[in-house]
Parts: structure tokens; C-alpha cells; sequence
């Protein structure tokens, strides 16, 4: 039951994963990038990090892929013009890239043998108890200067997004 | 079988992570340049929770938690670029956003 669940939702979300890079216009990379976030909240879940599926949810799919969009919609973004590529990124761009990927996947072939494996409910340490415990306690200086940094964002955006006012 | 060997997780993480790295290098629109960063981050996320589930620990997922927060701090300012840079140059191709190698 894990492996079909897992299989089902990795294969959405490297379709989508290749939808967002092969679309040329941006609403379409946009929806595609919710699907992909969406099954990363199912694997997440299956991971047994509840509190992080939630956030990712809520925070990923939610909020910020709305602030794309709406940054799309209002810059009335359209399809992507064809430009000529460079011959050394058109030659090497998609061997270099699918030698990283089998590095990649060879090594963590190589340094995680089939030894764990992961089963749905075996892990509950992430429920929103477990996170907010650690985050109030060993994390609480990362999470005061993250408030901290929120806020020099706001600001940030505001300044450089506002009328200039003569 | 009913267990996922978790590096297929890892390596799904790698798959998301090196389509990211083609959306960020073959893609010309700023703002998909800008989502292929997301896509990114969202590989690297689901790749912390794993560890943090063969370890049996909950630090993987504080490390997820702020890469979200700071994610979410970068598309709000990200996005006041790009919009600062449409206003001024009525475009979205960084082709043509290049007054810094003159």
C-alpha cells in the first residue's frame, strides 16, 4: 500500500515537475508547480511529518504560489518568446544535467542500501506537539531572528513595490 | 512488500532537484526562472524530512519549517523585483535585463 501511494504521488510530481519546466507560458508552469507541491504534502504525510504537510499546504500551495500568480496576472505575463540558445547550452545542457542526476542517484543508492525503508506510522515525532516543543526550546533563537528577518521582508516589499511619491 | 526504501525518497528529491536546475538555466521568463528556485527549495525540503525520519528525530523538520519561512520572505521580496524591473523596463526576459555586463 506505501509502495503504490509513493509511486503514485512521486510520478505526479515529477510530471508536473517537467510540466513546470517545459510550459512556456507562466500560469501554466505555475499550476503545475501546486501539483507538485500538493503530492510532496502526500509524501510528507507518509513521512510522518503531519506538521510540515500542513504547513507545506497551507504555506507552499497556499500563499506564496497565490502571490505568484497574482503577480502573473497582473504583469499580464504571456507566452515566453523563442529565443536562440547558446550551441554550448543546447550540446551540453541535457547530458551534463542527466550525469548529475545518475551521480546523484547512484550515490544515494550506494550510501543507503535497502536497509531502512519507511512505513507509514512508524515515525510520529513530527506532529505540531513535537515541533513546537523543539522550536520553542532548541530552536528559539533560529525562530526569533526568522521573525526578525518576516519583518525586513515586509518592509523590503513594501519599499520596492510602492507608488513613487513625488 | 509494503515498506519504500527511503532512497527512492532521496532520489525523487534528486530527480525534483535537477529539473529545477533545468527550468532555472534553460528558461528565459524571469517569473518561471523564479518558480524553477521554488521547485528547488521544495526538493531540498522533502529531502531533510527523510533524514529526519531515518534518523527519528524532529530537527529535519524545524530545517523544513524555516526553509519555508525564508521561501515565502524571498517570493515577497523576489516578486517586488520583478515588479520594479517590469515597471522600469516593460519586460520580463532576462535576456534583456543585462545593463550589468556593460
Amino acid at each position: 500500500m506505501d509502495v503504490i501511494l509513493f509511486l503514485i504521488f512521486a510520478l505526479i510530481a515529477v510530471v508536473c515537475g517537467i510540466n513546470v519546466v517545459l510550459q512556456t507560458h507562466p500560469i501554466s508552469s505555475a499550476v503545475s508547480l501546486i501539483g507538485v507541491m500538493g503530492s510532496l504534502a502526500i509524501l510528507y504525510l507518509l513521512l510522518g511529518a503531519e506538521f510540515i504537510a500542513a504547513a507545506q499546504v497551507i504555506v507552499y500551495a497556499g500563499a506564496v504560489m497565490v502571490l505568484f500568480i497574482f503577480v502573473i496576472m497582473l504583469l499580464n505575463a504571456g507566452v515566453e518568446a523563442k529565443r536562440g540558445k547558446s550551441f554550448m547550452a543546447q550540446l551540453l545542457g541535457i547530458p551534463l544535467l542527466v550525469s548529475f542526476l545518475a551521480l546523484m542517484a547512484w550515490f544515494v543508492q550506494r550510501m543507503y542500501p535497502s536497509a531502512t525503508s519507511v512505513k507509514f506510522g512508524e515515525f510520529q515525532g513530527g506532529t505540531a506537539h513535537d515541533i513546537g516543543k523543539a522550536l520553542f526550546t532548541t530552536y528559539l533563537l533560529p525562530f526569533e531572528i526568522t521573525s526578525i528577518l518576516i519583518l525586513i521582508a515586509i518592509l523590503g516589499a513594501i519599499v520596492l513595490a510602492r507608488k513613487e511619491m513625488d | 512488500m509494503s515498506a519504500v526504501p527511503i532512497s527512492w525518497f532521496l532520489t525523487l528529491s534528486a530527480i525534483l532537484f535537477a529539473l529545477g536546475i533545468a527550468g532555472f538555466l534553460f528558461r528565459r521568463n524571469i517569473i518561471t526562472i523564479f518558480m524553477s528556485i521554488e521547485l528547488m527549495l521544495n526538493a531540498v525540503n522533502l529531502s531533510f524530512v527523510t533524514f529526519s525520519y531515518q534518523l527519528k528525530k524532529v530537527d529535519g523538520h524545524l530545517f523544513t519549517f524555516f526553509v519555508m519561512v525564508v521561501a515565502a520572505a524571498e517570493a515577497a521580496v523576489g516578486l517586488a523585483i520583478i515588479l520594479t524591473v517590469f515597471k522600469n523596463r516593460q519586460t520580463l526576459n532576462i535576456d534583456e535585463v543585462d545593463s550589468m555586463k556593460d
